[in-house]
C-alpha cells in the first residue's frame, strides 16, 4: 500500500511506490534486449559479489572451487502516473544463483519467461521456478531467424504448462511487441490474484 | 514507427556516471574498497533496502558528518532525485550489500527518507495494476 508518511517528520515529499517485473529465460534469449527496449533510462547493471557461503555448497559442487563470483542483473525503469515506478529486472543467466532470483522475485508483480523455440528446454528452470514460487508469469516466445515456426498450443504442450498460463509470440527488439507482452502479463497477474481488469476503483480509496 | 534495430537508444541522455570511476583506481580492486567503506560491516544497521526501495535525500548534505565518508555523500547526491537501491548500485558500481550498509548509515542519521515496495501479500490494489497498464500503453 502507498501508506502515508510514517515516522519521518522531515519527509520532504511523498515518494512513489516501486513495482517490479522479472524477465527470465535461458542464456542469450533476449532478456537484456527486452529490458533495453522498454526502459526510459539507459539500462543499468547491478552486481552482487557472492562467496561460497551465499551460493551454497551443493550448488557449486560441480563447479571449480572459487572464493567469489560476481552475478549481474540488468534492469530498466519506466515511470508511471499515480506515483508508481516500474522496474524491469533481467535475471542472471545461470540458474544456480537462486538466492539472487529469490531476491528479485520477492514482491514482483509478475514474470515474463522468454523462450527460444530452437532451445525450448532452456526455459524449463525458469518455468519451474515461478510455478513453485507462485509468481504469476507468462511465456513469451522470441521469434529468432531460422527458427521453425511452432504453433503456440504446441509450445504450451511441450512446456507442460497449465492452460491458465498464457503463451505468446514476441520480438524483444520491438517496443510494440514488448509493450503487448508486458500488458498481457499485468492482466494475467490481476486475474491470478482475483482482480477483474474492468473492476471499478474502490470508492473509499 | 520505430526501427526494429537499436530501439530508441537516442532517448537516453548520456548520463556518464561521474562517481563511478573513483572506485576503480589501480591501487585497490573493487573488492577491497567496499569492505573498507563499510568498515567491514555486511548488514545495514537500519532498514532492509529491497532492490526497489525508493530513496530520496532530505535536509542537508552529509558532508563532514560524523562517521560518513565520500561514498555516503555520493549516495546523498544521487538521491537528490528519487532513486531505487538497484539504481544506486548501478550508478556507483558498488555491490548491493555495500550500498545497503551505506544507506543504513544515512537513514540512521536522518539524511535520507525511503519508501519500501508493496509486500507481495499486498498486491491486491487494483489502482496499481491500472496505473501500470496505462503507463505501458503510453510508452
Ligand atoms: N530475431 C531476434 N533476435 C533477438 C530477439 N531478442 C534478442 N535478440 C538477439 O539475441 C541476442 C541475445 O540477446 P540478449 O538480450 O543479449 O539475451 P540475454 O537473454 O540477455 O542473454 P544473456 O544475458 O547472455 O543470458 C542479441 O544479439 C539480440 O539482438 C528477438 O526477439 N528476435
Ligand atoms: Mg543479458
Amino acid at each position: 500500500m502507498v501508506s502515508g508518511p510514517s515516522s519521518l517528520p522531515t519527509r520532504a515529499r511523498r515518494l512513489p511506490t516501486a513495482v517490479k517485473i522479472v524477465i527470465a529465460g535461458g542464456f542469450g534469449v533476449g532478456k537484456t534486449t527486452m529490458v533495453g527496449t522498454v526502459s526510459e533510462t539507459k539500462p543499468l547493471r547491478t552486481e552482487e559479489i557472492l562467496t561460497d557461503e551465499s551460493v551454497g555448497v551443493d550448488d557449486i559442487s560441480g563447479v571449480e572451487k572459487k572464493k567469489t563470483t560476481t552475478v549481474a542483473m540488468d534492469f530498466g525503469r519506466i515511470t508511471m502516473r499515480d506515483e508508481y515506478v516500474l522496474y524491469l529486472f533481467g535475471t542472471p543467466g545461470q540458474e544456480r544463483f537462486w538466492f539472487m532470483w529469490d531476491e528479485v522475485a520477492l514482491g514482483a508483480l509478475g514474470a515474463i519467461v522468454l523462450a527460444d523455440t530452437r532451445r525450448l528446454s532452456d526455459c524449463f528452470p525458469s518455468v519451474d521456478y515461478f510455478e513453485r514460487r507462485g509468481t504469476p508469469f507468462i511465456v513469451a516466445v522470441n521469434c529468432f531467424q531460422g527458427a521453425r515456426q511452432y504453433d503456440l498450443a504446441e509450445i504450451q504442450l511441450a512446456l507442460n504448462l497449465g492452460p491458465a498460463v498464457p503463451v505468446m509470440l514476441c520480438d524483444a527488439r520491438s517496443l510494440d511487441s514488448c509493450k503487448q507482452v508486458l500488458i498481457d502479463l499485468v492482466l494475467h497477474a490481476m486475474k491470478t490474484r482475483g482482480l477483474a481488469p474492468n473492476q471499478e476503483e474502490p470508492q473509499n480509496a | 514507427m520505430m526501427p526494429p534495430e537499436e530501439p530508441g537508444h537516442d532517448r537516453w541522455q548520456d548520463d556518464a556516471d561521474p562517481v563511478q570511476d573513483r572506485w576503480h583506481d589501480e591501487h585497490s580492486g573493487p573488492m577491497v574498497r567496499p569492505y573498507v567503506m563499510t568498515s567491514g560491516r555486511i548488514e545495514p544497521t537500519r532498514g532492509k533496502f529491497d532492490l526497489i526501495t525508493l530513496v530520496v535525500s532530505v535536509g542537508a548534505e552529509p558532508d563532514g558528518a560524523v562517521g560518513l565518508g565520500p561514498e555516503h555523500v555520493a549516495i546523498a547526491r544521487l538521491c537528490q532525485s528519487v532513486m531505487s537501491v538497484a539504481e544506486l548500485t548501478g550508478h556507483l558500481n558498488l555491490p548491493i550489500a555495500t550500498v545497503r550498509v551505506l544507506l543504513g548509515d544515512l537513514l540512521d542519521q536522518g539524511f535520507i527518507s525511503m519508501q519500501e515496495p508493496e509486500p507481495e501479500a499486498d498486491m491486491h490494489d487494483i489502482r496499481l495494476y491500472k496505473a501500470v497498464i496505462d503507463g505501458l500503453r503510453a510508452l
